[in-house]
């Protein structure tokens, strides 16, 4: 053999390999789709109790034609995004008071810390008797399940934020908004993305539930509806939009996280 | 006294008082975590004099540095800045003191002539610019922090400092983490730059050799008090070579390793 067939003889080889690579994260989950459509239409899996891939598809066509769907997404997605802001934002707010001035910690902090050991949805019940099922009820559950994850990365980052740094910065004459913009912020946002990280999932969670017990729309009301006319197939639609949605915001703080933290070798794209 | 000698026998006299201001450090006394630190300390040290400061590790060299810059409060003494020379004076008469820290202290999330910029406003741009070229990486001026090596951003972060025009330099160790090569090629910049600018700069080292081939003088701290004071009567620039060179570095090199505890005046 001579030595180009050689090499290119090792260049698909190469390539094969890079192939196989990508290729086997989807082994699984195809093969899973393959065995659940063989034994739905088999009959070995009776549709009351799963439905096939293939019906699920077409309900999700159906839905998605009829507009039924995209309303309850967008109902869903305002909710979650509405809490998120709301919640969100206090907890940074919150996080940066007392992280910065001592008062405020000695002030606030015990009282944040024993309310963070409640969870959430153990206020349905109360939520449910102050706001009934109407919408403020889901914000009110969602930003506090959303403040917690905030409020404590963002006061960890600012008060891990690097003395030497500080210091440097008070011999540059910077104080005040110009040392929180330039220093104290900067310092503190890789900690305060894994808060943004965290409550985001934890935001999806708990508006499925909200939703679930209490609402007239929204995709956790589209898949409880469904149960009452034994529709799985638009149970399982509802159950997989929650993974698309909760994936998407993920990557949407990935993404983030990947232009703010540009600067930080860690957070870096590999080329 | 051999402060006000010092700065007559060098050669660039005029240049330098006319940047430089002068330090007065009156019966200080600090006290660091029930420490005392510094016990009385009296240091004079004239406008445009660059003057190396060496003792062993803890013996209050730094400290002496942060508290003339403020970042220590002296529990008592005082610590007075000359006025700044009237043709230099711009628009305030508050003299300018910058620091050049052991590690360089660059914004790890901005670019490099952003970090030389801190506090700088955005028109003086050109002027950034000009001072990164004077230490050599202007083509970096675009780059992260992350990727340059640890004399690239020391140079940078003698930039930051430069680009203030400062009329005292502290430098508090800011070698010590270089490699040999590197440390040499970054004290001939610093005394290149100190000769033209004619700052006042005060340095922090316990590298003996170091403080020789660039101060004006070298004052030894020990036990919270001057040990010695010593004038470097060395024509620049300065090879470490010289007979005179060896001899000198040889005396300090044995009073820091003596510690006699009486202190001479």
């Amino acid at each position: 053999m001579s030595q180009r067939q050689e090499s290119s003889a090792m260049q698909t080889q190469l390539r094969a390999s890079i192939l196989a690579k990508q290729a086997l994260p989807w082994v699984v989950p195809i093969s899973l789709l393959i065995v659940w459509q063989w034994a739905s239409s088999a009959g070995i899996l009776p549709s009351r109790f799963l439905p096939s891939p293939h019906s699920v598809v077409r309900s999700f066509i159906e839905l998605s034609a009829s507009g039924e769907l995209w309303m309850h997404v967008r109902v869903s997605t305002l909710r979650a995004l509405s809490g998120f802001v709301v919640g969100g934002g206090v907890g940074l707010l919150l996080g940066l008071l007392t992280a910065s001035l001592r008062w405020a910690e000695i002030l606030l902090d015990t009282t944040i810390q024993m309310v963070r050991n409640i969870p959430p949805l153990a206020l349905i019940p109360l939520v449910i008797l102050w706001f009934g099922i109407d919408e403020s009820a889901k914000l009110f559950l969602v930003s506090l399940g959303v403040f917690f994850p905030v409020y404590i990365n963002t006061f960890h980052g600012i008060r891990s934020v690097d003395r030497g740094l500080l210091e440097m910065g008070r011999t540059y004459g910077l104080s005040g908004w110009p040392l929180y913009r330039e220093i104290i912020l900067p310092g503190a946002l890789p900690s305060i993305l894994v808060g943004v990280r965290f409550s985001l999932g934890l935001m999806w969670v708990i508006l499925i539930v909200a939703e679930t017990i209490s609402a007239r729309s929204g995709i956790g009301y589209m898949t409880m509806n469904a149960r009452e006319f034994m529709q799985t197939d638009v149970m399982v639609v509802g159950i997989l939009l929650y993974a698309i949605l909760g994936k998407l915001a993920d990557l949407l703080a990935k993404g983030l996280e990947r232009y703010w933290l540009r600067w930080n070798p860690a957070y870096q794209t590999a080329r | 006294m051999p402060a006000t000698l010092s700065s007559r026998d060098t050669a660039t006299e005029e240049q330098h008082c006319a940047r430089g201001v002068s330090v007065g450090i009156k019966d200080v006394s600090i006290t660091l975590g029930g420490r005392t630190v510094l016990e009385n300390f009296n240091v004079e040290i004239s406008a445009g004099e660059f003057v190396a400061i060496v003792g062993r590790s803890g013996c209050g060299k730094s400290t002496l540095l942060r508290s003339v810059v403020g970042l220590e409060t002296p529990q008592a003494g005082t610590i007075t800045l000359g006025e700044v020379a009237a043709s230099n004076s711009n628009s305030n008469d508050k003299p300018d003191v910058r620091v050049m820290f052991q590690d360089s202290r660059l914004l790890p999330w901005r670019r490099i002539l952003p970090n030389v910029m801190l506090g700088l406003e955005p028109a003086l741009a050109p002027q950034a610019r000009k001072v990164l070229a004077q230490v050599g990486l202007a083509e970096r001026a675009d780059d992260w922090p992350a990727t340059l090596s640890g004399g690239q951003r020391q140079r940078v972060a003698l930039a930051r400092a430069l680009v203030h025009d400062p009329n005292l330099l502290l430098l508090d160790e800011p070698l010590g983490s270089l490699d040999a090569l590197t440390r040499i090629e970054m004290q001939q910049l610093i005394e290149d730059i100190w000769r033209s600018r004619g700052f006042t700069a005060m340095l922090v080292t316990h590298d003996v050799a170091e403080a020789i081939s660039l101060a004006d003088r070298v004052i030894l701290i020990e036990g919270g008090r001057v040990a010695l004071d010593e004038v470097v009567n060395i024509p620049r620039p300065r090879t470490r070579g010289s007979a005179r060179f060896a001899a000198l570095e040889e005396r300090i090199l044995g009073r820091v390793l003596q510690r006699r505890p009486v202190v001479e005046e």
